[in-house]
């Protein structure tokens, strides 16, 4: 509710002010020559930074209780960033099959071009993330809850094979949000979060924002020139040397933002936070609703076969208990039967759920993986990831459960006809 | 034996300015402070003790086993000193020994005695992780969890307890136990200041009262809404004290 903002002096407002600026009055030359050169700390320019979006990072940083944040224009942004920050061409990634599609994309086809690898591995064989590692792999990733067979990532068995390996683990948190899971607590090094989703809550702004838990030792590790090599784009600033547990997020921010600018904008900023500020009470009651739908689909004749950690069947379902005590989000899935064609009947004939490529919305939503978010995944690609003809996959969202309940009772009878 | 110097070579047409961080810490706490200095007319040495940060061995167990470690690692014939919480008490004690070799020392976040409260370092020897809680929250302003670090998109408790979290098993202790033993003796006759965080309860302004009767020239600068972490909580507060200090 307050991490990250103190009412503003000027003003006293209570609400965090939105600084829609560019750019900050130096007081003097020596002033601003300092905060170029990093000798005190300030705005120069708001693709670097701004007051606004930093009460969103520290806030953020926070609740995840890392040394701190960079919050980016996506969730997109924020992988990109870690990426770009960590590794060049050469280098090569180990991640998770179970991964939102655009993140495959990312990883498998673009970075690709830009000379970083990526080998994909199943997230429950562990033993495959270990034989995956080179001597190039600068990291390892994964999803908190994959998408959309939520997937359960073993965080604590994967970090330690990332730092027997001597990389960080990364991981996308989106779904899990630090109300259900911390990864930092778990041995995960970086986290991010697409806050267009649960932290946003609300559907109106694309965000994203990566988090450092500042407990991996670039130095020690010795496979991070990018963080403990004098960069000749710095004044020959090596990074780790400089600020020891904050050398990542000043390599993101000093190169990142300023080079590639997926930066936040003021408003943006503004709005995620007004959704964070009710994340303790959304979260509940997304989880509370999630089980009830999950219960009625789960003995519904429509259906073929539900997809969520907290059902004894699913594979994870002891690793949920273990690490997600207080639920396992509201984003599932489940198999229609009758496969596509049923599939796409379903999804015309609902009425309260929306059908729309998101998740984490306050409205409940509805998409068809294999035609929309994971389309460009080959077949063999789409089965590792857990995905079929028929699966769709549902965002839970605030609305009265029994509305949501009859909607898609509703619209199951018709799919089966 | 890591010294932080912002990558510039040592001149020696240049006066030498060392930093020495406090308990559990590293050179890394001045980080801004000490770059301004290496651009603006200075060597700068910010050590890492032994045992912390980049600088390997066993920490030393004594305040004046510390200074006396500062003192035979300084090349320069003649250095100034800006020391934060036990540092500070360093830069006393280099002062006290050597004052034909120090010229001014500038001392954050100082009290004397520097007396730790029992039951932080009962924490401490246990290697409890209630230590690092203690220092985190006893080690900033009480308004500091609310937000508003000068440091865009950090935060200030997370930050100390990653690097109080690299630390060896006995680091922390060692230092807290230096500092609450430390006795100066001798006398201090270069130019001193003070500069004391309105806010702080590690180290409030009125526990430094003895130093500034034992020092009765010191200069001392009160900043109105910082606790222990100067550096950190009101870096342009402290800066512009140390610049003004060092330029007349």
């Amino acid at each position: 509710m307050h991490a990250g903002q103190s009412p503003d002096p000027a003003t006293g407002s209570r609400a965090v002010p939105i600084y829609q600026t560019t750019s900050y009055v130096f007081r003097d030359t020596e002033h601003a020559a300092s905060l170029f050169n990093m000798e005190r700390a300030g705005h120069v320019y708001s693709r670097i930074s701004n007051p606004t979006v930093a009460v969103l990072e520290e806030r953020i940083a926070a609740l995840e209780g890392g040394v701190g944040a960079i919050a980016t224009a996506s969730g997109q942004a924020a992988l990109h960033l870690a990426v770009a920050t960590l590794m060049g061409a050469g280098d090569h990634i180990v991640a998770s099959t179970a991964l939102y599609g655009g993140s495959h994309n990312l990883l498998g086809y673009t970075l690709k071009r830009f000379g970083i690898e990526t080998t994909f591995v199943t997230p429950r064989d562990l033993a495959a993330w270990k034989k995956a590692i080179r001597p190039n792999t600068r990291l390892l990733f994964g999803e908190t809850l994959g998408n959309p067979g939520l997937d359960v990532l073993d965080i604590p068995s994967v970090a330690a094979i990332a730092h027997e390996a001597k990389v960080p683990l990364l991981v996308d948190a989106t779904f899990t949000t630090p109300y259900l899971l911390k990864p930092f607590e778990h041995g995960a090094d970086l986290l991010y979060h697409s806050a267009t989703k649960f932290l946003g809550g609300h559907g109106v702004a694309i965000a994203g924002v990566l988090v450092d838990s500042g407990r991996f030792d670039w130095e020690v590790s010795g496979k991070f020139a990018t963080l403990t090599a004098p960069y000749e784009g710095f004044h020959g600033m090596d990074f780790e040397e400089e600020s020891g547990t904050r050398a990542f997020l000043l390599r993101a921010r000093r190169e990142g933002l300023r080079d590639f600018g997926a930066c936040m904008a003021p408003m943006t900023a503004f709005q995620i936070l007004q959704g964070v500020e009710t994340l303790h009470l959304r979260m509940p009651r997304h989880v509370e609703s999630t089980r009830k739908v999950v219960s009625f689909l789960s003995s519904h004749s429509g259906v073929q076969k539900v997809i969520y950690p907290e059902l004894p069947d699913h594979p994870d379902h002891q690793l949920a208990k273990k690490l997600l005590p207080l639920g396992c989000g509201a984003v599932f899935s489940f198999e229609i039967k009758g496969g596509r064609p049923a599939g796409k009947k379903f999804i015309e004939s609902l009425r309260v759920f929306s059908h729309l490529a998101n998740v984490g919305d306050a409205k409940s939503l509805v998409i068809h993986p294999a035609t929309t978010t994971h389309y460009r995944m080959s077949d063999e690609d789409l089965k590792r990831a857990g995905i079929t003809a028929g699966t769709v996959r549902l965002s839970i969202g605030l609305e009265d459960v029994q509305d949501l309940i009859d909607d898609l009772d509703r619209a199951l009878k018709a799919s089966q006809k | 034996m890591f010294a932080y110097s912002a990558g510039r070579a040592f001149d020696k047409a240049k006066p030498t300015m060392v930093f020495v961080h406090g308990a559990g810490l590293d050179h890394s706490w001045f980080a801004l402070q000490s770059r301004y200095f290496a651009y603006h007319g200075w060597n700068v040495l910010a050590f890492d003790l032994p045992g912390h940060g980049r600088s390997g061995g066993s920490p030393i167990s004594s305040v004046r086993g510390m200074a006396e470690w500062i003192c035979k690692e300084v090349a320069a014939e003649k250095f100034s000193i800006v020391g934060h919480s036990m540092g500070s008490l360093i830069a006393l004690e280099c002062a006290a020994r050597v004052p034909a070799r120090v010229e001014r020392i500038a001392m954050i976040a100082v009290a004397y005695p520097m007396k730790v409260g029992p039951a932080f370092l009962d924490a401490a020897k246990a290697d409890s992780y209630d230590a690092f809680d203690m220092e985190t929250i006893w080690g900033h302003a009480a308004q500091v969890p609310l937000g508003g670090n000068p440091s865009p998109g950090m935060w200030m408790y997370g930050d100390t307890q990653a690097r109080l979290e690299r630390l060896a098993p006995g680091v922390l202790y060692n230092d807290l136990k230096a500092c609450n033993d430390y006795v100066l003796e001798g006398e201090i006759g270069c130019p001193a200041l003070l500069i004391l965080g309105k806010r702080d309860v590690m180290t409030p302004p009125r526990s430094a009262k003895s130093i500034q009767e034992k020092i009765p020239d010191a200069k001392t600068v009160l900043v109105d809404f910082s606790g222990h972490s100067l550096m950190a909580e009101a870096p342009d507060a402290t800066l512009d004290a140390l610049i003004d200090f060092f330029r007349t």
